[in-house]
């Protein structure tokens, strides 16, 4: 933790410690600040905010701050935090739970290579049933513009036979496309119901 | 014994050689992959990194296929999708509300009776068949084995193997006639999905793991993860230092086929970007073994500690 600030009161009726219990079921008021999830993180070293700040910050109602920093972006969900914590607090899952919590409250919050990537995966998902790795990495190089990079390597892959050109949709596509709309609408309604209590 | 296949995007794609590797081994082992039909992508970090609806959700309606088309397992090679298949029927069986949910987005009853089975813990669970079937034991060859993140954390999903000292994949390479190596990083996260939007930290991360490999002295790094396989493999080029010579990165499947006396091609070591060829080599040189016995099982420290207790809870359905 390199700074002490909270912000203002939480958004609506319910605390950040209270809607993420909503959210993943855990309890963030258990972790009392050990340091063991930092501690094996792999990448503590290069985020502002690491795991055990995340999670005080959470029981600070420092709501507006956490979804703002590029820290929630950086975890890897390698999950040796949640894995080590005393407390069973589950700092990964509270990550996840900020980065959804974050695209809610702004869509363009995100470090942009990264929500590129996410975008471009989701989309070939949405629209084959399937990731499509050559298309995912095109979708990429459009979303980001870094149209050079790891283009050295694109004619190894081709050569061993390990990036197809055609993507395959398979039969079920519609029903994958229904089920990204039927998680969209549940997740919208449930943002409404909130704002709405 | 048949058992429900769900290769995955990357095992179409990148990772063609743990599809073709483990589809190999799988006959010798007395293994029957049924492939799911019409399965479609787990949703991998995208999804549960934007939406945990979605990331239960897309790996729901794979496990549902599996059981209607008569499943009560559902093997999942690569340890991403094996987590997400995992971690999703686990958040369904915690919430009740969630359950119910999910029925509704997808559209199909969901009772989640199939079990998400990993690489490690199904070939694991057929050792002995290994040791017998092992016609040319890999006897002398060093092998660090990498686990990585999502084979077995968080435990509460993953309870096949100690999450902290987890002894599987040893077991796994002992009875290849291979040599564990003891190391350091065996657990560590190798960047994972960061590969193309962030590779400078995969670049930090995987550079420590090939290190510390290499100064445990081993030959090769077995892997079952394509992610890893991609990091370590693929992006190895960027990683080593002048004048440091390159390690071959296996997935699990092909060091059990090189023992099971299959070759080099059939299980796709011509894919990999580090060279293989020396290692096969020296394969192919090793005396073959008794078919009938059990080569020499050199004992890897973690393996023979730890005989019996996570052993023990992942075999008995496999």
């Amino acid at each position: 933790m390199r700074t002490h600030g909270t912000d203002a009161p939480a958004h609506g009726p319910l605390s950040l410690r209270a809607e993420m219990k909503e959210r993943t079921g855990k309890n963030t008021a258990r972790c009392y600040q050990c340091g063991k999830c930092s501690a094996g993180c792999p990448m503590a070293g290069e985020t502002r905010l690491r795991p055990h700040d995340v999670m005080r910050l959470v029981n600070q109602d420092a709501r507006a701050r956490l979804l703002a920093d590029e820290s929630i972006w950086l975890c890897l969900t390698c999950e040796t935090c949640t894995e080590r914590c005393p407390n069973g607090c589950d700092p990964a899952r509270t990550m996840d739970a900020l980065r959804e919590m974050a695209l809610e409250a702004s869509p363009g919050s995100p470090p942009r290579a990264l929500l590129a990537f996410h975008r471009a995966f989701l989309d070939q998902v949405r629209w084959t049933g399937r990731s499509f790795e050559l298309g995912l990495v095109a979708d990429y190089k459009l979303r980001t513009g870094a149209l050079l990079q790891d283009v050295a390597t694109a004619p190894g892959l081709v050569a061993r036979g390990k990036l197809g050109f055609v993507p395959h949709p398979i039969d079920g596509v519609k029903e994958v496309r229904r089920i990204f709309e039927a998680c969209e609408e549940a997740t919208r309604a449930a943002s409404g119901k909130k704002e709405g209590a | 014994m048949r058992v429900g296949y769900y290769p995955g995007c990357s095992l179409h794609g990148t990772a063609r050689e743990l599809d073709e590797s483990l589809r190999a081994v799988a006959p010798p082992l007395g293994l029957e992959l049924v492939e799911v039909n019409d399965w479609s992508c787990c949703g991998a970090t995208s999804a549960h990194a934007t939406s945990h609806l979605l990331s239960v959700a897309l790996p729901a309606r794979n496990l549902a296929l599996a059981e209607e088309q008569g499943h009560d397992q559902l093997l999942a090679p690569c340890a991403a999708c094996y987590n997400r298949l995992a971690s999703a029927r686990h958040a369904v069986a915690c919430d009740a509300a969630l359950a119910e949910t999910i029925e509704d987005v997808l559209g199909r009853p969901f009772p989640s009776t199939v079990a998400p089975r990993n690489l490690v813990e199904v070939l694991r669970a057929r050792l002995d068949l290994l040791r017998e079937r092992a016609v040319r034991p890999l006897t002398g060859l060093k092998v660090a084995c990498y686990y990585g993140c999502l084979l077995v954390r968080p435990s509460e999903v993953c309870s096949f193997d100690d999450p902290e000292d987890p002894v599987s994949m040893e077991e796994v390479v002992t009875a290849t006639g291979a040599t564990p190596v003891a190391w350091r990083r065996r657990l560590d996260c190798c960047g994972g999905a960061f590969s193309v939007a962030r590779t400078g930290s995969v670049v930090r991360l995987s550079r420590a793991i090939l290190d510390d490999a290499r100064s445990a002295g081993a030959d090769a790094i077995a892997v079952a993860c394509p992610m890893c396989h991609s990091n370590l493999d693929f992006r190895q080029k960027a990683l080593v230092r002048r004048g440091e010579a390159e390690l071959p990165v296996l997935y699990l499947s092909e060091l059990v086929g090189l023992a099971l006396g299959l070759d080099a091609e059939t299980l796709g070591l011509g894919r990999h970007f580090v060279d293989t060829k020396a290692l096969v080599e020296r394969a192919l040189a090793s005396k073959p073994g008794p078919a009938a016995k059990p080569g020499p099982r050199p004992s890897a420290p973690a393996a023979a500690a730890k005989p019996a207790s996570p052993a023990a809870a992942g075999t008995e359905a496999v």
